[in-house]
């Protein structure tokens, strides 16, 4: 076992375990606790699989400014422990319950009854050196920002305004709903 | 000792998304879940970079680049809606938000 697997094992555990305790933390403030954890976890995946810059974004939005922004909201509605408790309706939990485990349980089947589908099915090749960002139509993965741009500006120009306008539209929302209430609305 | 290869992060991914969901649909308070919505996006985006490092294919990435975006508009606004409703009931909890069902 190499120094990757072993990072691997250690993040995988640490994203799963930050996942679980955050799903049944009793406490809000810890379950958000938990959940930066999991999102550090998440984030060291991305480096072990030669993402860098997304890496990078997982750490500063997610970790940094969306849960930064569930703390204080949080703290500002102070809300208490609800006691873990599952929503009320019976049916939804269990159905909730059914599906998720049943997941799980098809993971395992595959693993169990395939061993060779974990360690013998996809492999990795190397990421390519060369300076050329694509291939024919396709863009090649490569672990700088160069290529993050360039796919951004030419094949993905329109969803990246799209996504400008999302955020405008977003921003616009946000005031609107967070504005106050001049007269008692029904 | 077996390596770590693609199907390692798969699996992973898929038991982050199904944490997630059983996070979503079980608990009651609102905040919880939103930030279990978080977390299948994040299982969601371990697979799309594990696929587009797999197939050395820099469209994933985008499409993470893309998901991260708009999960941290759908946080604002979720969250926006969240405090306007706490104005209105004082309380997070879901089975509280029966205007509908009444």
């Amino acid at each position: 076992m190499n120094t990757v697997d072993i990072l691997f094992y250690f993040f995988a555990t640490l994203s799963l375990g930050g996942g679980l305790l955050m799903v049944c933390s009793k406490h809000p403030i810890s379950a958000a606790m938990f959940m930066i954890i999991s999102l550090v976890g998440v984030a060291a995946l991305f480096v072990l699989l030669e993402a860098f810059f997304l890496a990078v974004l997982q750490i500063l939005v997610y970790a940094g400014a969306v849960m930064v922004l569930f703390l204080f909201i949080i703290m500002l509605l102070d809300v208490g422990p609800d006691g873990g408790k599952a929503s009320k309706l019976k049916l939804i939990s269990g159905l909730a319950s059914a599906f998720s485990i049943s997941l799980l349980i098809v993971i395992f089947l595959i693993i169990v009854q395939d061993s060779g589908w974990l360690t013998e099915g996809v492999t990795w090749s190397t990421v390519p050196e060369s300076s050329s960002l694509t291939q024919g139509q396709n863009l090649i993965f490569s672990t700088g920002v160069k290529s993050f741009g360039y796919g951004l500006m030419t094949k993905y120009m329109l969803p990246l305004q799209i996504s400008g306008f999302l955020l405008l539209a977003a921003m616009v929302g946000v005031i609107v709903l967070s504005k106050k209430e001049e007269k008692e609305a029904v | 000792m077996e390596t770590v290869t693609p199907s390692h992060y798969l699996v992973l991914s898929l038991i982050l998304f199904a944490i997630g969901f059983f996070g979503v649909l079980l608990r009651r308070n609102l905040l919880l879940v939103l930030m279990s919505l978080e977390l299948m996006l994040n299982g969601i985006n371990l697979a799309l970079v594990n696929f587009s490092r797999t197939a050395l294919n820099l469209d994933g990435s985008i499409f993470v680049f893309f998901i991260m975006t708009v999960a941290a508009a759908e946080v604002a606004v979720g969250l926006a809606l969240l405090v306007a409703l706490y104005k209105r009931r004082k309380s997070v909890f879901s089975e509280d938000m029966n205007l509908i069902a009444n």
